[in-house]
């Protein structure tokens, strides 16, 4: 046993001895944490969320097409702004306007028309910078939307939808080919907006409230987070605290193998070689010790959210315990793995930054893995990371019981196994002489 | 104590030691003499138990090293070619680390690790970080971290590597110390003068091949000459060496500048005959000394070539 805390004993003081390094190597996930933290639902409270700039172009200059353009300025989440196509297209180019919406000559008679009698539709188009996809959904949705209303409202109660009602009155009556079923329903139908209208003028401003405002989405909603309580907020620094968390280890795991691997070189390891110290002891201590320094960065990267951000472990204590401690148990059995499996250092270093790095993106540390497609979600369960972040989410903002972290505690220390087994097999015990 | 047998190692097509074989008794000093890439240090790491022989054997007190746990390596305490320590802790650290892998700890390891700093005169260091040493006091801390666990043999490997010559005289004082005590110390070493001070005997290693095994007694009886007289001529110009070689006690002869030296089995015998013959024939001369064949002749006799050029 006095060897084994020896061996463990002198990692930490070599680890803590490097004041600089240790003072870094925490500073830097924090920083990055707290920016991520902040971007991905961290800000609280009436902080504006940016605007998206949206240039509109009316080639039509109809009461109609200036509706629309109003009420998509009153939406609060665009910055709406009149522009020509020129110089819209060329702002679009430019990454200055995320989209573009040009209205085309005749669009609102057209528009009207095909509300009513199903004539062809007027085409908007939009134009839009194609590294906005997911604002681009939104424009349309919210275009959608502007243009039912604005139609619909000019149609029933507008100038123009006067008139139209009239002319259209006049097209059914004059047109011999239609049935007169057809004749009748479209005259009543037709005749009722008339007469709703007349009764409107009668009746003068104090109805004009029922129907001015077109027609509208039938329904609202009432958006309510769920997260580990009622009245609890999500905290977007719980995840990105736990990614940068995970990202920082993975990368001191390596930093481990790596060590171990110029050791090997080294007359250090000659003398522990010549040491009567068994294999498991050799490799077995320091992911002993690997484990404490990984848990060690957690818990500072954790301390620190809870007093700054105010990130709370709503979950089981222990489960959030648990998982920490068997990522950090896979992470030291990583870097042994990669002392392993290296050649050289040069070499060792490069590809395995590259699998870490591979393992931090599809194991959502950077951003959360709903936002991969279907089938990369379903790949990443075998991702040793992927359910280290579920687990830390789990048992953080999201308030699972002890339960819901066996699943990636077991995951993970079945990794722990897999990655201990292959160094210690593969692992080339010999100095050459 | 220790004997290694016809030891053997290949890596790949390459044979780094081929039947290797000498012993070592308590107390002694054997030095393994060769140039770099001759098979030294792997033939230290399989003393140390860091390499498997591919045939041969190594027996320390009759008992081979089975295992990385087996207690016979206690026996044996390893100094490494290369600085095995730590720079970022303080000598007593590292002493208390490497104490602590021979299962010493707390007060078990007071006592060897004050000894061991005492020895190497590192005391009034203990609490300094290593880092801050210079080359010569940390091959000295090198060597006291090898005693802790206070073993029968040592295995120096190239313990003088880079260090002054001041720090030079301290290690060797230091084995010389370990020497008394009863210590069988194994080093290996490519300076014949390192080699002809410590050790009792030698042991010559050339592409991985004992070439020689003796004392520097036996050693120098190898040679053609055991003596080499040199006298600075005051006129050398048509002197011929060929004619001196015709004293039945001359065993060879050479001319460099005003320089002969002449080779002789007998200083006491040959010395009167050549001079008396020199001052019969009208060669005068102005000084005369005697040389006694060091290794690097004893090696270049043996091989062919140079060790320091090898």
């Amino acid at each position: 046993m006095i060897p084994f805390l020896a061996l463990v004993r002198k990692d930490l003081k070599l680890f803590f001895n490097d004041r600089k390094a240790v003072v870094v190597g925490m500073l830097v996930p924090i920083v990055l944490a707290s920016f991520f933290g902040y971007l991905f639902g961290g800000q609280k409270g009436d902080a504006e969320t940016s605007k998206v700039p949206v240039l509109v172009i009316d080639q039509d200059g109809s009461d109609v097409s200036r509706g629309l353009i109003t009420q998509l300025g009153s939406d609060k989440n665009l910055d709406v702004k009149p522009s020509t196509l020129d110089a819209a297209r060329e702002a679009v180019r430019k990454g200055k306007a995320t989209a573009a919406i040009v209205i085309p000559r005749d669009f609102g008679r057209d528009a009207g028309h095909a509300l009513f009698t199903g004539a062809a539709k007027p085409e908007v188009g939009v134009l839009y910078d194609p590294s906005h996809n997911v604002e681009l959904g939104m424009v349309k949705g919210i275009l959608s939307g502007a243009v039912m209303q604005t139609v619909s409202k000019e149609m029933f109660t507008g100038r123009s939808g006067r008139e139209m009602v009239n002319e259209s009155l006049a097209q059914v009556d004059n047109n011999p080919q239609l049935p007169a079923e057809d004749r009748k329903a479209l005259r009543d139908l037709l005749g009722g907006v008339k007469e709703l209208n007349e009764q409107r003028d009668r009746e003068g401003a104090s109805r004009q409230g029922e129907l001015s405002g077109g027609l509208s989405m039938p329904y609202e909603t009432r958006e309510q987070p769920i997260t580990s309580g009622q009245d609890v907020e999500y905290n977007g620094y719980a995840h990105s605290f736990g990614g940068m968390g995970v990202q920082f280890i993975l990368f001191m795991g390596l930093d481990v193998g790596i060590a171990l691997l110029m050791l090997r070189q080294s007359g250090l390891w000659q003398r522990l070689r010549a040491a009567p110290l068994s294999r498991t002891m050799l490799l077995g201590s320091r992911a002993v010790s690997a484990s404490l320094i990984a848990g060690f960065i957690l818990l500072v990267l954790f301390g620190f959210a809870r007093v700054v951000f105010g990130v709370h472990i709503r979950g089981s204590f222990a489960g959030f315990v648990g998982v920490c401690a068997a990522f950090s148990l896979m992470t030291a059995a990583f870097g042994l793995m990669v002392a392993a499996l290296g050649e050289t250092v040069e070499a060792t270093r490069g590809y395995s930054i590259m699998a870490t790095l591979i393992m931090v993106m599809l194991g959502g540390a950077w951003v959360p893995t709903f936002i991969f497609p279907k089938w990369l979600q379903k790949l990443t369960v075998i991702i040793p990371t992927r359910w280290a972040m579920d687990g830390l989410d789990g048992m953080t903002w999201r308030g699972l019981g002890f339960s819901s972290a066996l699943a990636p505690i077991g995951v993970l220390l079945f990794f722990s196994v897999l990655f201990g087994v292959v160094a210690v097999m593969r692992f080339r015990w010999r100095t050459e002489g | 104590m220790l004997e290694v047998k016809g030891v053997t190692k290949r890596y790949g097509k390459l044979i780094a030691v081929t039947d290797v074989s000498f012993r070592a008794d308590y107390g002694e000093t054997i030095g393994l003499l060769g140039p770099n890439g001759a098979g030294k240090t792997t033939t230290v790491s399989i003393v140390a138990g860091l390499l498997s022989p591919d045939s041969g054997e190594v027996l320390i007190e009759g008992k081979q090293v089975k295992s990385d746990t087996d207690p016979v390596k206690l026996k044996v305490g390893l100094v490494p070619q290369d600085m095995a320590l730590y720079d970022q802790l303080s000598a007593r650290d590292n002493l208390v680390f490497f104490a602590a892998l021979y299962s010493l700890g707390g007060a078990r390891a007071r006592q060897p690790i004050a000894e061991a700093l005492n020895l190497v005169g590192l005391s009034d260091r203990a609490g300094s970080k290593v880092g801050t040493f210079s080359g010569g006091m940390k091959r000295r801390l090198n060597l006291a971290a090898a005693l802790l666990h206070d073993p029968q043999i040592l295995l120096l490997d190239e313990p003088t590597v880079g260090v002054d010559p001041q720090s030079r005289n301290a290690i060797f004082e230091n084995l010389e110390s370990l020497k008394k005590r009863g210590k069988t110390l194994i080093y290996t070493t490519h300076y014949m003068e390192e080699a002809e001070r410590l050790c009792d005997r030698i042991v010559i290693i050339d592409h991985g091949k004992v070439i020689a095994d003796d004392t520097l007694q036996g050693l120098h009886k190898l040679l053609p000459v055991t003596n080499v007289i040199a006298i600075e001529l005051d006129h050398a110009d048509g002197f011929k060496k060929e004619q001196i070689m015709a004293l039945p006690s001359v065993k060879s002869a050479e001319l460099e500048q005003s320089t002969l030296r002449v080779g002789v089995h007998d200083l006491s015998r040959g010395a009167p005959g050549i001079l008396r013959w020199l001052s019969e024939n009208g060669h005068s001369y102005r000084h005369v000394s005697s040389e006694q064949p060091d290794l690097e002749t004893v090696f270049l006799t043996l091989t062919g070539r140079s060790l320091r050029d090898s």
